[in-house]
């Protein structure tokens, strides 16, 4: 039993770092470090899409086949530890890490042929229609509704928390194709042009400032019967599995780890006059630390079950809490570390695009809209609460 | 990097679980629990055949050679059968010790007799003013024409009950004023001037309070050359927290087990307690802390042997971490058997007490998370 990597793994390591270092660019690194929101605007996270896609390495997680690297799990596990360690860009997981499998897995050759490509080059950007203003934990109450009309379906109906709608050109969705007695089974799985003509876009700003998620309404939208993924009426399952790449991408102590240096070099700067030699600030960031060794812990428990094809069991939703919990915990300990600093509102975004110099330490700006945006961790994808619902009837089986 | 147990590693898991189920049920803790002697050497000689007390021991000195993990694994299981015979004070700690300090001489004389079974030891370290400071030792060693004489007072010495040598610390004063060298003594249990308090520890087990008082050794009483063996208590004291964590992890487990049975088959308002949504809440809780506790430890016992910094945040966030956990466990497993779990009529409260004993052998949450603090300042935040 050891924690160290091959001689092989090493040398992929060292390839990974190497990459980052002659690709990413420190405009890349420094409007990565200043977006206090989920994912890189497009024009920074594409722009690391596509040079990953050069290296063949734009869809980690795929089957050569289709054009991803076949990479081990512990490939997998080195390339996020590094890139998240480098300051890469968070690049959008609604096309590569989302969509991709569910049509990898359940999409017709023509759904393949024609997508596959397009998320791996970073031509197409996706955003997820899954939350309605009615349905977000019960989200199988969704009402969104695709009516047939001979090779179209028609849809009507809004979604909500749509994640960079504004810059997507594709969504996928789940829509009521049917009204059914048990309502998952009215379901189904579609993929949606975003130029269509009915589909609008409202921008909602979160509490930090940032303008990340939307709310998309559908007016007699037409989408070709053929843009269905799989059967109709079997959307929900489609769209769990997806769920648990959503929660359990697997690999999020190396971000974390990031996250906390990011907190712990601001507490040891004179900048916050040394915040860490407050003791209780200084035991605060153990604790934290400490969250995360165990986390990476489990990732690399869960790892070592792949790598020998065993099953690693119903983790996710258990990581998925802890990792939304921890997250908080960081950006909230970044809060008090920056004290009199935290009250400064900077309203312009991004960020990284200011063109003055701003009333306190360029690093500290994204320090309170990063708090005040992850609260939300807790919520999307699942609440905590459904989390704990899922565990209870997964894992302990009751 | 390969967390999955070995061939040899899931053999003697399931040697030892097999073990713990057959011998230590409620009956046998009843049984014992009164006993002055605390512990069977009945057992302790089946551990022996079994080779459980050779594990860590080197090869040379009549050992198996094994590492932290194998400890891990059986303290996980005696933490599951709430095991009170000496086993973390006499095979983690003392042959430990003797391990990392003592001559090759010492080390010939004594391993091998642990190994057999046929000696046990207890390090007497803790003093009532050093709380949890391992460098903070007050009792004296003095050098005299033929060998030391020590004096002083050690607090709760685990097992020393069972001991036939006490391995204890004391400084050795230089010419100088400073406080002077940390060493360690080898000290028979019948010495002169010697008195010994013993008592019955929270959760099973003995402990005992310690009087030195003009108690006169041989030159080779001490271990080693004589130098300051600080940087070695520290080592063994954090391969020692880690076979801690894996033992609170077993308890935490089973407790959990239980819990989590009972609330199935207890009904109120007409339909079981696991039917409630609060109650399902906590058991998620609950589980997840148990496997947090399990991650920890385990890199707790496989970073032991890394460097003494890394090593000792390792260890500390581990015995903080699994501290913490345990208690939610502990007592959300109390809470949820309702007035039962506050009985001596169910083991959920033997196995209560063993995790409150945890949280304070070598120091709880709040002193473990100030040291991987402290420790963090010499290594970087980032591990």
């Amino acid at each position: 039993m050891d924690l160290t990597f091959s001689a092989e793994e090493r040398a992929f390591e060292r390839e990974v770092r190497d990459f980052i270092a002659q690709n990413l660019t420190p405009e890349m690194k420094r409007a990565t470090a200043l977006t206090p929101s989920v994912f890189s605007d497009p024009d920074i996270g594409m722009a690391w899409q596509r040079a990953l896609h050069k290296k063949g390495w734009g869809a980690p997680g795929w089957p050569m086949e289709h054009g991803g690297p076949d990479w081990t799990p512990a490939q997998r596990w080195i390339f996020e530890a590094e890139c998240a360690r480098g300051g890469a860009p968070n690049v959008n997981v609604m096309g590569v890490k989302m969509v991709g499998p569910v049509i990898i897995g359940f999409g017709s050759p023509e759904q393949k042929n024609f997508y596959l490509p397009r998320i791996v080059s970073g031509e197409d950007y996706w955003c997820q229609g899954y939350s309605e203003p009615g349905s977000g934990s019960d989200l199988a109450s969704l009402k969104t509704r695709a009516v047939r009309d001979g090779d179209d379906y028609v849809i009507n109906g809004t979604k909500i928390w749509t994640t960079h709608a504004h810059h997507a050109n594709r969504m996928f969705a789940l829509v009521r194709t049917n009204d059914t007695e048990r309502k998952q089974d009215g379901i189904s799985f579609i993929l949606i042009d975003m130029n269509s003509p009915g589909i609008t876009t409202r921008p909602i700003l979160t509490i930090g400032g940032d303008h990340e998620v939307n709310q998309v309404f559908f007016d007699d939208v037409r989408v070709p019967v053929a843009n269905r993924v799989g059967e109709e009426g079997k959307g929900w399952t489609y769209g769990k599995y997806l769920l648990e790449f959503e929660r359990g991408s697997g690999i999020a102590s190396a971000k974390l780890r990031d996250a906390l240096k990011t907190v712990a070099d601001l507490a040891q700067s004179d900048a916050t006059g040394r915040a860490i030699d407050d003791p209780d600030i200084a035991v605060r960031m153990s604790e934290i630390e400490v969250d995360i060794d165990t986390l990476e812990m489990t990732e690399l428990r869960v790892l070592s079950a792949l790598q020998t094809g065993q099953n690693p069991g119903a983790v996710s939703s258990l990581l998925k809490l802890r990792v939304s919990e921890i997250r908080q915990a960081v950006t909230r300990l970044g809060v008090e570390v920056i004290g009199h600093d935290g009250l400064y509102v900077e309203p312009m975004r991004p960020l990284y695009r200011l063109n003055e110099t701003p009333g306190i330490p360029e690093e500290m700006l994204p320090v309170v809209p990063e708090y005040l945006n992850g609260r939300a961790y807790t919520i999307f994808g699942g609440s905590s609460e459904i989390q704990r619902d899922i565990v209870a009837k997964m894992v302990l089986g009751l | 990097m390969d967390l999955n147990l070995s061939d040899e590693q899931r053999l003697l898991r399931e040697s030892v679980d097999r073990f713990i189920a057959e011998t230590y049920h409620a009956d046998h803790r009843r049984k014992t629990a009164g006993d002055p002697l605390g512990y069977s050497p009945a057992i302790w000689k089946q551990f022996a055949d079994l080779g459980w007390l050779a594990l860590p021991i080197a090869e040379e000195y009549g050992g198996l050679g094994a590492g932290p993990v194998e400890t891990g694994i059986v303290m996980e299981a005696f933490g599951r059968g709430l095991v009170a015979e000496p086993y973390l004070a006499t095979v983690v700690i003392g042959a430990g010790l003797i391990a990392e300090c003592g001559s090759e001489a010492q080390k010939q004389a004594i391993l091998p007799r642990v190994a057999d079974g046929s000696l046990c030891l207890a390090f007497a370290h803790s003093e009532r003013a050093a709380r949890f400071d391992l460098a903070h030792v007050e009792t004296m060693a003095t050098e005299t024409a033929d060998g030391w004489r020590l004096d002083g007072r050690k607090t709760a010495v685990i097992d020393g009950h069972a001991a036939g040598q006490f391995i204890v610390s004391a400084r050795v004063a230089g010419d100088d004023a400073a406080p002077g060298k940390l060493c360690l003594f080898l000290a028979p249990t019948g010495s002169a001037g010697l008195t010994m308090r013993d008592y019955a520890r929270l959760g099973g087990g003995r402990a005992c309070n310690l009087d030195l008082a003009n108690v006169h050794l041989p030159p080779d009483a001490l271990l080693g050359d004589g130098s300051d063996v600080l940087p070695k208590i520290e080592a063994v004291v954090d391969r020692a927290l880690a076979a801690l964590g894996s033992e609170a992890v077993g308890i935490m487990q089973i407790m959990f087990d239980m819990t989590l049975e009972y609330t199935k088959v207890r009904q109120q308002f007409g339909r079981p307690l696991s039917a409630n949504q609060v109650i399902r809440h906590r058991l998620a809780d609950m589980a997840m802390h148990c496997d947090e506790a399990r991650s920890i430890a385990l890199r707790a016992a496989v970073m032991a042997d890394a460097e003494p910094a890394a090593r000792g945040r390792a260890a500390s966030g581990a015995k903080a971490k699994i501290g913490k956990c345990a208690r939610f466990v502990a007592e959300q497993s109390v809470q949820l058997h309702g007035a039962m779990g506050v009985t001596e009529e169910l083991d959920i409260g033997s196995y209560f007490k063993r995790l409150l004993a945890f949280d304070t052998v070598f120091g709880g949450s709040a002193h473990h998370y100030r040291r991987h603090a402290a420790l963090g300042e010499r290594a970087q935040p980032q591990s």
